[in-house]
């Protein structure tokens, strides 16, 4: 029954399951899913988490099983934690998605942590530039927003509130 | 990878402690839910909360593989009792105030970054993978914490005077953080735990920099601390949290999600 399907065929189907919490983008896109292989006749889907606590993975699991089985495929969920999910993972084109649907993407790339000096990280973020008017004369009203993944901010220029979403 | 029955064991209590702090801290934080002094920090709290129950399932889930015993991560959370949980007597302080909270979060968030930032170099896989998600949260969680140790130290006058009493009061709980025992020295032999003494020396190091720059007094390290919890001996408030955590699963052994 699965042996007629290919994994870019997979893929698309995989494409319909969006992350609840940012319907703009799927899953794919997202970055969340890592690899999809079929082993002893089991199609098995590798899924990156985004947060430990995000409350949308086990919903997005289930999804994922959903629309598979719609098309009579059965698939075991396997979650990966290494390497861990970043948004480096989020093509340019996902990220314009984002900044389309109101939400501004992550600025820059993720720096790695250094070792010797842990505590550098102690500073407020740089201005983020407004997904609306594209100003950059915003500041931060929290570093915590409607989710996990999002900081809340304000736009002097067009005084509009927006999510960012956190580099990771 | 295989471990001999002796590791695993090890390994199953140390993933226990490790999954419970996070556990107990992660729920204590959540009682703020709707009381945040005002709507951004009781986002914050709550998803720092969020953030840290995540990563207790992690932990609690290879404690139960490791067990070999069959159960799942929820049973380690929900079907324990007081003596069986690990967690350090810090994480199950109550709340009191907004001040308490900051103090207790800030000394936790400090260990935790350096903690996993030295895990990442674990030999074993899961825990390198638990370390490499949950360092990335800790960077936000102590930048938060440490922010606000500042904004209530070098505030105003009843801020400052809050945040020394809570200072002065946890305090004594900070030295079970570097706890370690047979455990740990099996562990770190085979490089899978790591060696809490650096981890104390860097702690003290920029707990006392941001405790100076809060213009409050740095405590001493030689003073008397309390200790317990990584052995089950619980201070009364773990029975409280875990009358509330666990209710509904044991009220209810059949519900599911």
């Amino acid at each position: 029954m699965v042996n007629n399907i290919s994994i870019e065929e997979i893929y698309k189907i995989i494409e319909q399951v969006s992350d609840p919490e940012i319907p703009a983008l799927n899953v794919i896109e997202m970055g969340m899913v890592r690899e999809v292989f079929f082993e002893d006749e089991t199609l098995k889907v590798v899924i990156t988490p985004t947060y430990s606590g995000c409350p949308a993975m086990n919903q997005i699991t289930c999804d994922v099983q959903k629309v598979l089985m719609n098309e009579g495929i059965e698939a075991q969920i396997i979650t990966r934690l290494s390497p861990a999910w970043t948004t480096d993972w989020m093509s340019e084109e996902t990220l314009e998605k984002l900044r389309a649907s109101g939400i501004a993407p992550p600025k820059t790339k993720v720096s790695t942590l250094d070792p010797n000096n842990l505590f550098n990280i102690i500073k407020i973020p740089s201005q983020i530039e407004c997904p609306f008017c594209s100003s950059d004369n915003t500041k931060i009203l929290s570093e915590y927003g409607s989710t996990a993944c999002k900081s809340f901010h304000y736009c002097n220029n067009c005084l509009q509130a927006f999510d960012h979403f956190k580099c990771h | 990878m295989t471990y001999t029955d002796e590791i695993k064991k090890h390994l199953s209590i140390y993933a226990q402690r490790h999954g419970d702090d996070r556990l107990i801290l992660g729920h204590r934080l959540s009682e703020w839910c709707g009381h945040g002094p005002i709507l951004e920090e009781d986002l914050a709290t709550t998803n720092t909360s969020l953030d840290l129950i995540g990563q207790s399932v992690m932990w609690l889930k290879y404690a139960a593989e490791t067990d070999g015993l069959g159960k799942t991560e929820d049973d380690m959370a929900y079907l324990r009792s007081e003596r069986e949980f690990k967690n350090v007597l810090l994480v199950e302080q109550q709340n009191e105030d907004f001040a308490y909270t900051t103090a207790r979060q800030f000394f936790f968030d400090v260990y935790d970054l350096i903690f996993y930032s030295e895990l990442r170099n674990s030999t074993d896989e899961t825990l390198r993978g638990i370390a490499e998600k949950s360092v990335k949260e800790s960077t936000y969680h102590v930048r938060h914490s440490s922010e606000w140790m500042l904004r209530l130290g070098d505030g105003t006058e009843e801020s400052h005077q809050k945040i020394k009493n809570a200072v002065a009061d946890l305090w004594m709980y900070t030295g079970e953080l570097f706890f370690m025992d047979e455990t740990d020295e099996i562990l770190i032999k085979e490089g899978i735990a790591i060696d809490l003494n650096k981890v104390k020396t860097l702690w003290y190091e920029n707990v006392s920099k941001i405790i100076n720059e809060a213009t409050l007094e740095v405590p001493s390290l030689d003073t008397f601390m309390q200790k317990g919890g990584r052995k089950g001996i619980h201070s009364e408030n773990l029975g409280h949290i875990l009358s509330e955590l666990q209710y509904l699963k044991r009220a209810f052994p059949t519900a599911k999600w």
